[in-house]
């Protein structure tokens, strides 16, 4: 009900002069300055990596960056339609696959998948085209089937959505004129996702989703989302909302895919699957399924943890233990202690911004900005 | 000779779809009252598989007992995983229910794999079991015909509890509308448990059966049955039991007919044909083949 009648206000909005409109995003007293803490922090973190300059954790953050892009485009979906789009990591896996297809050379690829159809191994492009490719691809297959699915919610929509997710699996590792079935898919050549590659396009995909937030189409969804029937009642056709964010969640995911599979360099569709799901889902959940920050912060969060316990794992199986999935174990359980106590995670459900900074920074020291006015009234 | 096809045909569609009407009910009876899809049912069929293996391998326990203490199993690990892991779910929002569920499926996942092994076992399984009788000049595993058989008696059972007793009554009323149950004086706590025991003695049941056709239990092994169960639950409605139970039977038919008449090159993606269909039912008729009382809110 709320942000139907925040979008009225919105809309009232537009109609001011474009000037001011723009001159809003430099205000860092608004919500914009959300962008700019989470690109700051993730520029800050990716430079002091690089500047170490130790092979190891460049690699590391390379792939958590890449799963950072992964997260943000599921909270895309999920937050602002509160919709559980478990089909999400079979779009990543399209995003892999169609841009490795994209970027490799006719020679390789007619050697690596000798089974490949013919028109297939004829297409190339160069790397960041390939990449584009690739998430137009899993956007397409998403704009094709999406529109009957998303008017299912609840239970029916999310088992359809599951449904979909093995749909899309079983075409992946079975397909083997397409993705070499179930055997590796190996790119060959050098990684082309350096860490500034994917720094850069968090960077863009950090501003992308946060702007569809906060934008009619996202304030639009967030109202069906709370209410779905105040929204119609409002004029929001929220299947054609839903299906707008659907297919731009799948782009990004398909461009994170793509990113992944010229990382990681041999793919398999079991890579996109339930085990990917639930590290995304753990992310996401625990850092706040309604915000971006949350997204971000969950990422940040999850991803030491996980780094952490591989350590320890590593060093338990080094030493005669088998205790390889505790990490998942762990995950799980903090995923659910969450839920119980703090069901809109570490950031509850809010933004990052200056105000926000601001305002923590006044209640801590409000006590003592008080005890010194006190101080000086008695002087 | 085209008589005996079509038997052979026949007791396979009935057994195999006596153990999937078993395993969809487990899930519908949870569903029905909590509205919970539970991820984590699968899982429940792992317990008592390892259950099974653990006293069939390393005990001389009679059969009888050893099959007492695998459903058993069953029953307390649904008991128990409800206690801690949904109870405290109960008043939140359903996406918070399912991605609990989910997550209960992955740890118990890891704690087979970390304190079991992650290769799989072989669960002992009685010799009568395995025994070829004939029928008509069908020649078919006992198991087959045992599966049939348990099936009509716990349906039979089912109908008398929840057609004649106090709990059976109450738990209709719950499943059709659990806020007004309530407040006609049902225990919800009591219902729930009660879901949750059900279907974690189903589980049980379908253990003891599905283990003996694949011979083994390892810990991804829930992740098959759960989504038959799936399937047929969308396929037979997901608000009804008999309906269920029928979808149980369809997707035994619909899987037997594709197995014999798709071609072997696409026979591998025989799982997308099922889902596509289930996505096709929830889409077009998604209260199922057979209407409950109750109908999800759904918009479009």
């Amino acid at each position: 009900m709320n942000l139907s009648k925040k979008l009225l206000i919105q809309q009232e909005d537009t109609i001011q002069p474009a000037a001011k409109e723009i001159g809003r995003y430099f205000d860092f007293s608004r919500k914009s300055s959300t962008v700019v803490i989470l690109i700051a922090i993730l520029m800050f973190i990716g430079y002091f990596i690089w500047w170490l300059n130790i092979p190891f954790i460049e690699d590391i953050f390379t792939a958590s960056t890449i799963t950072l892009i992964m997260a943000l485009g599921f909270q895309l979906f999920m937050g602002n339609s509160g919709i559980l789009n478990w089909s999400y990591v079979g779009y990543v896996g399209i995003g892999a696959f169609a841009s490795a297809i994209f970027s490799m050379t006719p020679a390789v690829k007619a050697m690596q998948v000798p089974t490949m159809y013919p028109f297939l191994i004829n297409l190339h492009l160069p790397f960041p085209l390939a990449l584009l490719a690739g998430a137009v691809v899993a956007a397409l297959v998403a704009a094709i089937i999406a529109w009957p699915l998303m008017r299912l919610s609840d239970a029916v929509g999310a088992i359809t959505q599951f449904a979909l997710l093995i749909v899309i699996n079983v075409l992946l590792s079975q397909w083997s004129q397409v993705t070499n079935g179930p055997r590796t898919f190996t790119l060959g050549g050098k990684r082309l996702t350096t860490l500034w590659v994917a720094v850069g396009v968090a960077v863009l995909v950090i501003t992308a989703v946060f702007y569809f937030k906060e934008s009619s189409l996202g304030l639009k969804l967030r109202a069906s989302r709370d209410d779905r029937y105040a929204a119609l009642s409002s004029g929001i056709n929220f299947v054609a909302v839903r299906y707008c964010a659907y297919v731009v969640s799948a782009f990004i995911g398909g461009l994170a895919g793509g990113l992944y599979s010229h990382y990681i360099l041999s793919i398999t569709a079991a890579s996109f699957y339930m085990s990917e799901l639930f590290l995304i889902l753990s992310m996401v959940v625990i850092g706040g399924s309604m915000s971006v920050s949350g997204a971000f912060f969950g990422t940040l969060l999850v991803t030491c943890l996980r780094q952490g316990f591989r350590q320890l794992e590593l060093f338990l199986t080094i030493s005669g233990f088998e205790a390889s999935g505790s990490t998942e174990i762990v995950v799980g359980v903090i995923m659910i202690i969450f839920l119980v106590w703090r069901a809109n995670g570490i950031t509850g459900g809010k933004e990052i911004s200056w105000s926000s900074i601001k305002r923590r920074l006044h209640d801590r020291f409000k006590n003592e900005l008080i005890k010194n006015k006190k101080g000086e009234e008695k002087a | 000779m085209n008589a005996e096809i079509l038997l052979e045909f026949a007791i396979n569609v009935l057994s195999m779809g006596s153990l999937y009407a078993l395993l969809s009910l487990g899930l519908v009876f949870v569903f029905g009252i909590c509205k919970l899809v539970n991820y984590a049912y699968g899982e429940f069929i792992t317990v008592s598989a390892y259950v099974l293996y653990y006293l069939g391998a390393f005990t001389n326990l009679p059969w009888p007992l050893v099959f007492l203490i695998g459903i058993l199993a069953g029953v307390a690990i649904g008991f128990f995983s409800e206690l801690v892991a949904f109870r405290p779910f109960r008043e939140r929002s359903l996406d918070a229910m399912l991605v609990t569920s989910f997550a209960v499926s992955i740890i118990l996942q890891r704690l087979f794999q970390l304190g079991i092994s992650p290769r799989s076992k072989a669960v002992p399984v009685p010799a009568f079991f395995n025994m070829n009788i004939q029928i008509l000049g069908v020649v078919t595993p006992m198991r087959n015909l045992l599966i049939i058989g348990t099936t009509i008696v716990l349906l039979v059972v089912l109908v008398l509890i929840m057609k004649y007793t106090a709990l059976g009554v109450a738990m209709r009323g719950a499943s059709e509308n659990f806020v007004t149950a309530r407040l006609m004086g049902v225990p919800a706590n009591l219902m729930i448990s009660a879901a949750f025991i059900i279907s974690g003695f189903l589980a049980g049941v379908v253990a003891i059966f599905w283990s003996a056709r694949t011979g083994s239990v390892e810990p991804m092994m829930g992740g098959a049955p759960l989504l038959i169960a799936f399937i047929a639950v969308v396929i037979g409605g997901m608000h009804s039991l008999p309906g269920s139970v029928v979808g149980g039977y369809v997707y035994a038919f619909i899987s037997n007919v594709l197995s014999l008449t798709l071609p072997s090159s696409l026979l591998s993606f025989r799982d997308a044909f099922m889902f596509a269909i289930v996505i096709a039912f929830l889409v077009l008729k998604p209260e199922g083949l057979l209407r409950g009382n109750y109908q999800e809110e759904r918009v479009g």
